[in-house]
């Protein structure tokens, strides 16, 4: 695993920290291990931190899909955070989306949203 | 519609993933010294990044040149391979709308995010993309 982003587990949450300067194979490389980790740890939810990233273009949007959709297919909901208001737009000009994926403004939004999920 | 005169900020080699991180950086810091705003600067250089990339992964590689243009203010990238080229320009627009999600080349989506970009490509010479932004 790169040093390009960092994986912590708490309370059954995988989160994932995404560096500045991400090489597209250190996230291809984050794909694969992200998935496996999912299924060791039987992480309910898997929470990317892209808020150091003040660019996301096609192939990154696409993995970051794709790690949702994987994720979903085994049993973890993604939420994406931290994202530029920037990033937003451009991602809306590229007609992209990140359809398996919730949106939060931050981290502590998406442990909040997750709670409130685990209490219903 | 792009200024082709201009001063040379740097020449910078496209092989690997690496240097598509290179030369977006030294765009947006281009950029920024100039006062670009934040949203400005983050379409251009998403549109830089698509296009290196297509050079690194669909033109075997490559170079892109940046310049600084004073009248009007403005930025160009050049980014030049000699892969097989594009053999249906228009398809390869469209696709980079269409199949943004899947496994377009982005060019559309970078054509978008310009000011200006234009297309030189010829089958098995090669491709040369030149993009543009106001700064």
């Amino acid at each position: 695993m790169s040093s390009a982003s960092a994986i912590y587990f708490v309370e059954g949450v995988l989160l994932v920290a995404i560096q500045e300067d991400i090489s597209d194979t250190d996230i291809l490389d984050l794909q694969e291990a992200l998935s496996e980790r999912v299924v060791d740890e039987a992480a309910r939810a898997v929470v990317m931190d892209i808020s150091a990233l003040e660019i996301v273009d096609t192939f990154v949007g696409r993995i970051l899909a794709q790690l949702a959709s994987v994720s979903k297919l085994l049993d973890a909901q993604t939420y994406v955070v931290g994202m530029r208001p920037a990033v937003a737009m451009t991602l809306v000009e590229l007609g992209m989306d990140l359809p398996e994926s919730k949106t939060a403004l931050s981290l502590t939004h998406a442990l909040r949203d997750l709670r409130g999920e685990r209490r219903g | 519609m792009i200024p082709t005169d201009g001063v040379l900020i740097g020449i910078y080699a496209l092989i690997g993933d690496r240097d598509v991180i290179q030369v977006r950086r030294i765009a947006g810091r281009e950029m920024a010294q100039r006062g670009t705003r934040t949203v400005q600067k983050t379409r251009f250089v998403t549109a830089v990044s698509e296009i290196a990339r297509n050079v690194v992964m669909h033109g075997g590689g490559g170079e892109a040149r940046i310049y600084m243009h004073s009248e009007p203010s403005a930025i160009s990238v050049v980014c030049v391979d000699n892969g097989p080229g594009i053999a249906d320009l228009d398809a390869a627009f469209s696709d980079g709308f269409s199949t943004a999600g899947s496994m377009g080349r982005g060019l559309g989506g970078a054509k978008r995010l310009s000011d200006a970009l234009e297309v030189e490509t010829e089958e098995g010479k090669g491709t040369r993309v030149t993009m543009m932004a106001r700064i």
